[in-house]
């Protein structure tokens, strides 16, 4: 099998848009049978060389064979016909349908009569041969993240494909729900199947990939067996060698007296009723980066908001700071205004408390001084946020947050979506937020981030909220309610 | 090409393409119609901008009550509003300012026409509190509450006309004229043209600066454009800010129907004009920009006066004035929507740089 044809195979594909050439002759081989995954930074092409593969774009040149026959899409049913599925980063569901309507739809032929039964049975079909286990009756909207990834797998099953595209699949999975993803793409493997895996997350690539392509600036940089690299080339490869600088951690400056923010046996509920919070207590120092873990629901996002004053308590006791930061983890949706330019989402922050005539040219004069303080790439203080890319947009918002001395930054999922460099350069910014006396409470739910910056670790389960030592298995085990 | 498409995507070129398919749409029709098309466009043209008479009393004072309400429904949509009420909260204004303006007699104008405004305005916020109300406490979708009370205000106005406000005689169905004192005074000899264009001028000045250079514009424009990022990063209490803006538009569509009955009917009568509907397409046409809207009012103003015209000289029907509108609304959404295909393109290029 494996001297065979590769199962998917790119050559010197080149793609512009505009004056932009996102791919610059790149080569990628996948071989039948293997999981591949296809690294680069934000920008490097991955994304757009998979969707040359899916039939969602087209190449300008270069030429495209599957099982060792040259193809070419007209469009994306052409690609699925031939055996590709994909599973896009962000999801291409109906969320008002049921699971099984979702599956069906996008089916070819005209006035077929759609049974609801047989869709469900083949849902549940699926589910037994390959343990995607979801319930054909449930309405999309419903679904956590993680099953809505599932049913996006299964989407792409239902059409029989025998090479999976995945882009940055475990972006929205907590660790437990990657892991358990991971073993099902290798098992999918196992069973001659083909996958390729979008990501930068280099470490867990080595880790589950057979093979590894590297891609920077449109052209193919690295490509190997897993098994023969080592974590330094490939990074050297993602970013350009000698590019990455080692950011120095700041000493930890904890003053052991000045407790900046605190949670006493504080309880909330959601809408429906259900607690998120029970009974919860905790203390947030000066100086020090207070570490969050939880699996999806447990209650984190609800600590954090709490922490950063943008939700009330239903009872107990919460005291932050006036002057405090707070970096929401969906920044597009409430963090910024897209449309609007940086001096206003700078404005922004002030919004709720502003009185009388607005002093644009002050706000003017910060952001200027924000953009150039965080290195933000942008064309200028009066860029559209939407404009952005997503690191320059993180850097903005932190650096807005961090603007004018906060006692306090509450940050949820900060690297989200952002490449190595991007997201070491906001890690960095934690930690001198910590040695300038902020007190910094982080979630995210890449395990090994948290821990490369906590001071101390807390863990939400099931509503409530236990310190643990700094430590994975210690976290691991606190995750799934074990202590 | 790339010249229609640079001037798609800008604000103003896409609103002034939209007034020339408008006008291209009306001569289209005018010639299917079997109308001699020069006859009719001179018409058009002399009845709107021909001489000063048409051009102050036909095109400015139909332009005054759409500039308003334009206001009213710029105001709404910036916050995110949808309310398409504004003829109903207009129709409420009017009755206010009519109930006020007929026991002004005895009162000095300095405080009538203060009053009759004061009560349309008032009025005209409290037709849009019952929307917003119910909006705020139970989340009903303002589109259809707003659109619904319209009927009931216009059933409403003509209960009134018939029945408590009706003129003493008990003849016709309308309300007596308001007192002299209660009335805007006219701007130039001769002309029609009252105080209330120089008012909707001063308004939309106003607005455009509350927009631009005020917390609560600034407000009003963050929650409109992302509840969400206004209430996360800016701490903005979004209900509040809804519930104020939806308040504002109906006051400033009341300040419209009252502005109409003290600068031109004077009285009340049953119907209504539908100036709350073609101020929607007023405000999509100025892209909600306050001072787009005075220019867009003037044009629709311009499009009224002159298919009026047309109707008496070129013996185009009175129904045609209606689909030139409907042609310009159609425009409006036309060049909209190829707008917003058009931001799309350029974003898609940039995302695929980015991606």
């Amino acid at each position: 099998m494996t001297d065979a044809a590769p199962a998917l195979s790119l050559r010197g594909i080149t793609k512009r848009f505009g004056n932009t050439v996102a791919l610059d002759g790149a080569d990628f081989d996948v071989r039948a049978g293997t999981l591949h995954a296809l690294l680069g930074e934000n920008g490097a092409g991955k994304t757009t060389l998979m969707r040359l593969a899916f039939g969602m774009l087209r190449a300008d040149t270069g030429t495209l064979s599957v099982s060792g026959a040259v193809r070419q899409w007209s469009s994306s049913a052409d690609a699925i016909a031939a055996g590709i599925g994909m599973v896009h980063q962000h999801f291409l569901l109906v969320g008002a349908m049921t699971v099984a309507e979702n599956v069906s739809l996008g089916e070819r032929g005209w006035l077929r009569s759609f049974d609801p039964r047989t869709a469900a049975a083949r849902v549940r079909r699926i589910g037994a041969e390959t343990g995607l286990m979801l319930d054909p009756e449930a309405r999309v909207a419903d679904l956590a993240v993680g099953a809505q990834q599932r049913l996006e797998i299964v989407k792409a099953l239902a059409r029989d494909a025998r090479i999976l595209i995945l882009d940055e699949p475990t972006a929205v999975l907590t660790p437990t729900e990657s892991q358990e993803l991971y073993a099902w793409l290798r098992a999918f493997v196992a069973r001659g199947r083909t996958v390729v895996l979008i990501t930068h997350k280099v470490r867990e690539a080595l880790a589950i990939a057979d093979d590894v392509t590297v891609l920077r600036r449109g052209r193919t940089i690295l490509t190997g067996r897993a098994g023969n690299l080592n974590e330094h080339a490939v990074i050297d490869a993602l970013v350009g060698a000698a590019e990455i600088t080692d950011e120095q951690q700041p000493a930890s400056n904890v003053d052991p007296v000045a407790t900046v923010m605190s949670l006493e046996n504080v309880s909330v509920a959601d809408a429906r009723g259900v607690p998120r919070l029970r009974n919860v207590s905790l203390d947030v120092r000066a100086g020090e980066i207070v570490g969050v873990a939880g699996v999806e629901g447990a209650g984190q996002h609800e600590l954090l908001q709490l922490l950063a004053g943008r939700r009330a308590p239903d009872s107990g006791r919460v005291r932050a700071p006036e002057k405090i930061g707070f970096v929401p983890e969906d920044r597009l949706r409430d963090a910024l205004i897209p449309e609007m330019t940086l001096v206003e989402n700078l404005a922004l922050k002030d919004a709720g408390v502003a009185r009388g005539t607005t002093a644009w040219g002050a706000y003017a004069a910060r952001a200027i001084t924000t953009i150039r303080a965080h290195d933000v790439r942008a064309s200028g203080a009066q860029a559209h946020a939407g404009s952005l890319s997503g690191g320059n947009q993180q850097k903005f918002v932190l650096g807005r947050e961090l603007e004018g001395a906060p006692d306090a930054l509450v940050v949820e999922n900060p690297t989200r979506g952002l490449d190595i460099r991007a997201a070491a350069h906001i890690l960095a910014e934690l930690r001198s937020a910590r040695a300038a006396g902020i007190a910094v409470v982080v979630y995210s739910s890449d395990l090994d981030e948290v821990l490369s910056i906590a001071d101390r670790m807390v863990v939400c389960f099931d509503g409530r909220v236990t310190e643990v030592a700094v430590e994975s298995g210690a976290i691991a085990r606190a995750l799934v309610g074990l202590s | 090409m790339s010249f229609l498409w640079r001037a798609v995507k800008s604000p103003i070129g896409s609103s002034a393409i939209a007034a020339l398919l408008a006008v291209g749409g009306v001569m289209f029709v005018v010639i299917a119609g079997g109308y001699d098309l020069g006859h009719a466009a001179a018409a058009l043209w002399n009845g709107s901008v021909g001489d000063s008479y048409s051009f102050f009393t036909g095109t400015l004072m139909r332009a005054t009550p759409l500039i308003i309400v334009g206001l009213s429904v710029s105001v709404a949509f910036r916050a995110g509003v949808l309310n398409i009420g504004a003829d109903g909260q207009l129709l409420a204004g009017a009755s206010g300012a009519v109930a006020v303006g007929l026991s002004a007699a005895s009162w000095s104008p300095w405080i009538a026409v203060p009053a009759v405004l004061a009560a349309g305005m008032l009025a005209g916020a409290a037709w849009a509190a019952i929307a917003a109300i119910l909006k705020h406490r139970f989340g009903v979708l303002e589109v259809i509450s707003t659109l619904m009370l319209n009927f009931v205000a216009l059933y409403t106005v003509s209960y009134l006309v018939h029945g408590p406000l009706e003129e003493p005689t008990r003849v016709f169905p309308q309300t007596s004229s308001i007192a002299l004192s209660a009335r805007l005074p006219v701007l130039l000899a001769s002309q029609r043209l009252h105080l209330g264009f120089l008012l909707a001028i001063a308004l939309a000045v106003a607005i455009w600066w509350v927009l631009r250079s005020t917390a609560t514009g600034f407000r009003v424009r963050a929650v409109g454009a992302s509840p969400s990022a206004a209430a996360s990063a800016g701490r903005v209490n979004v209900g509040r800010v809804v519930f104020g803006a939806f308040l504002a538009s109906g006051a400033i569509a009341g300040l419209g129907g009252a502005v109409q009955v003290a600068g031109v009917t004077y009285a009340m009568y049953e119907g209504s004009a539908g100036y709350g509907y073609t101020a929607i397409a007023v405000a999509l046409l100025a892209r909600l920009n306050p001072i787009g809207v005075i220019v867009a009012g003037v044009f629709f103003g311009a499009l009224e006066a002159g298919g009026a015209s047309m109707q008496r000289d070129a013996g185009v029907p009175a129904g045609f004035v209606a689909v030139i509108e409907a042609l310009a609304i159609l425009g409006v959404l036309a060049v909209d929507r190829a707008r917003a295909l058009a931001l799309e393109r350029s974003e898609r290029a940039l995302e695929g740089r980015s991606a």
